[in-house]
């Protein structure tokens, strides 16, 4: 029997496989695009390229993140508060604060030293402190959004910027650029303020583990959370991954732990 | 498959006593036959009634366009006019509706339009919206707008906050009868109040079977009941429809029949409804097997220091002692009552948008109830009638985690 955990949150999908000792042994990460079904199946099938056996011995899936509904093979759906969770607890037990920085969200959720969610917060309303304001600030810079961590690695002379919404924001890199400030500089006042939306979203623990695509790519953005939060800065292997790794921890339970019957195959 | 609730039968008696609300008014505008006062939730509908009039309530207006999400498209005409999009949804879509000569009413219940006022009588008790909203009304139909102007925030209810909202109440009287062209009568306004005593009670029942577990009714069930409280309380045909509910919830109650079948969770909803979304988020929770059992908002129409002995002392106490009117440390009080009495386990903070009157959740509230009460709060974003400021999906995830969480305790 093999665990699959299917993330397909509005940006991407991100399917993660693992084995019985919870080894990952298949993953996939691409665009959701606009066909959610088809999306997950193409991610699963991806995934599950180098494991011949999995049909045969059968498999159990959990489907998270804002397309959970549209994964036909899912057994069942946790939320992916529960699954970032799980996965952040799962690497690092004990009180955590967990931050999850999406595409077009974020969470903070907070646990106790069982993994008890004490509470979780998601950002609302705007594209403050997510993936999509960075994505759109590259826009803006004409740079890729690859090259960015790199770039504000390189600023000696960081710009602050001061506005909260995403259009203000841009309005703001503008005038910067104008005055003569360095991309770099601006860059990295921009990881800053994507940090500091998140942080003002609830009083952190000592130790936190951060997760999500934003981290995976920009590991600067974690340097600069240690720096400012004073915090232990935790990011488990994978971070994009966590989503879909803590379905598949969560179809992992729900067998192992329950002994549930599944039928073979679906 | 899922079990589907038992449906409320008073629901049909229901939508009689709606329509006959509705069409009296109607008629009475059509006809000039008696006076219509357009009233606030909490203005003063006993003296109204008490002289004569016939009252019509525009908040009553503004969850029927949210409820039938006309609201979204109506409120625009009401910002072009300069009402902006962060005041009160129910006064830019009630605006818009009258700008846009669109209204719920045509289509249940035939009626071209709201009745045409002849006064207009505000409660500041729960904001300043309420006045904006009938001095607009004011202005194009050239009647007079009084009211009441209610002490917030309060902690301790004071002698002298009494005296004064009662002094203001008995000013009305002569406004009110030169527009009437009656005199008042002490006697008729006491009657009045003894029947908005009674609506106040009966209600107040209704909502209390809730505390039986299975719940009989959710709180979404309420907010459609609330009705003829809302618009009816001090007659007598909303205090025999509450006969009607309450006898069957107390039926429900004792045979088990619940108003989300299988119920696993209870829950507290504070703050306002978010209207063009009832049913689907009823349909959630009962999928999630979890009851809304009680609310701040349904509670609002509980009046129970009315006395028609003390006919004016009264409604200024009973106003003045509600909720929206006070203080955070009455509030975190009076939830922990609801809690003690209901029994739920996690509390919904719906933080509105237009409405910050009806969001708790601005002041660090969640966050203290849930270490006073030890259960977890949950706030979510939207709006009693702007449903751009609403995300359905980001809702959904979050109830569901919180129901997750829940099930972890
Ligand atoms: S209390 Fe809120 S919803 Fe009610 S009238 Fe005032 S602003 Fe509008």
């Amino acid at each position: 029997m093999y665990y699959v955990g299917v993330d397909v949150g509005a940006s991407r999908t991100k399917v993660a496989i693992l084995e019985r000792n919870k080894e990952l042994v298949g993953q996939d990460i691409r665009r959701s695009g606009t066909d959610f079904k088809a999306t997950a199946e193409e991610a699963f099938t991806s995934a599950a390229d180098g494991i011949p056996d999995l049909r045969e011995m059968g498999f159990f899936c959990v489907s998270t993140g804002y397309g959970r509904r549209n994964v036909e093979f899912a057994h069942e759906t946790r939320t992916e508060i529960a699954c970032h969770a799980k996965t952040a607890y799962f690497f690092y037990p004990g009180a955590i604060t967990v931050i999850d920085i999406g595409g077009q969200d974020n969470k903070v959720i907070k646990l106790d030293e069982k993994g008890r969610r004490i509470s979780f917060k998601m950002n609302r309303k705007c594209a403050a402190g997510t993936g999509a304001f960075l994505e759109e600030m590259s826009l803006r810079l004409n740079i890729p959004l690859e090259e960015m961590d790199q770039l504000a690695r390189k600023s000696q002379d960081m710009v602050e910027l001061g506005s909260y919404c995403t259009v203000f924001t841009a309005t703001e890199v503008l005038e910067k650029i104008r005055q003569g400030k360095k991309v770099e500089d601006i860059v990295k006042g921009l990881f800053l303020s994507v940090l500091k939306r998140v942080f003002e979203m609830d009083i952190l623990s000592q130790k936190v583990v951060m997760t999500g695509g934003v981290v995976a790519h920009n590991p600067y953005l974690v340097e600069m959370a240690k720096e400012i939060s004073g915090n232990e800065i935790l990011v488990p292997p994978f971070p994009q991954l966590a989503g879909a790794f803590g379905a598949a921890l969560f179809a992992w339970e729900l067998i192992e732990s329950n002994k549930r019957e599944v039928e073979d195959e679906k | 498959m899922r079990v589907e609730a038992k449906p409320i039968e008073a629901t049909k008696l229901l939508k009689k006593v709606m329509s006959d609300h509705f069409y009296e008014l109607d008629e009475a505008s059509r006809t000039k036959s008696k006076k219509i006062a357009w009233c606030t939730s909490v203005g003063p509908a006993e003296l109204l009634r008490g002289m004569g009039f016939l009252v019509y309530f525009p908040e009553n207006h503004g969850a029927m366009l949210g409820a039938s999400r006309m609201a979204t498209e109506l409120i625009p005409y009401a910002n072009q006019l300069g009402y902006s999009p962060d005041i009160c949804s129910y006064l830019t879509s009630d605006i818009g509706s009258y700008l846009a000569k669109k209204t719920p009413l045509q289509k249940s219940y035939n009626i071209e339009a709201p009745p045409r006022p002849d006064v207009l009588v505000f409660n500041t008790n729960q904001c300043r919206d309420v006045k904006d909203w009938f001095s607009f009304y004011g202005r194009e139909f050239d009647v007079p707008v009084i009211g009441v102007f209610t002490h917030r925030s309060l902690g301790k209810i004071q002698d002298f906050h009494i005296k004064d909202v009662a002094e203001q109440i008995k000013a009305l009287i002569p406004i009110l009868e030169e527009v009437s062209g009656q005199r008042f009568d002490m006697d008729r306004f006491k009657e009045v109040v003894a029947l908005s005593k009674k609506t106040s009670e009966l209600w107040r029942a209704c909502l209390e079977t809730a505390s039986h577990i299975p719940s009989p009714w959710t709180f979404f069930d309420a907010t459609i009941h609330m009705g003829p409280a809302v618009v009816g309380r001090g007659t007598k045909e909303a205090n025999e429809y509450y006969e009607v509910l309450l006898k069957e919830l107390k039926e429900r109650a004792k045979e088990g029949i619940p108003g989300v079948p299988e119920e696993r969770h209870r829950v507290y909803w504070e703050g306002m409804p978010i209207w063009g979304k009832l049913r689907s988020l009823s349909e959630l929770f009962s999928s999630l097997k979890t009851c809304v059992v009680a609310s701040t908002y349904c509670n609002s129409w509980i009046f129970d220091q009315l006395d028609p002995e003390e006919p004016f002392e009264s409604m200024a106490l009973a106003y003045t002692e509600l909720f929206i009117v006070r203080d955070e440390d009455y509030k975190e009080s009076y939830i922990q009552n609801m809690y003690e009495f209901f029994r739920f386990n996690g509390i919904i903070f719906h933080d509105a948008k237009t409405c910050p009157n009806n969001s708790n959740n601005r002041y660090g509230m969640p966050e203290r109830l849930s270490k006073r009460l030890n259960i977890p709060c949950l706030v979510i974003n939207g709006d009693l009638n702007d449903l751009r400021c609403f995300s359905e999906e980001q809702a959904k995830t979050n109830i569901e985690a919180f129901v997750e969480q829940l099930e972890e305790v």
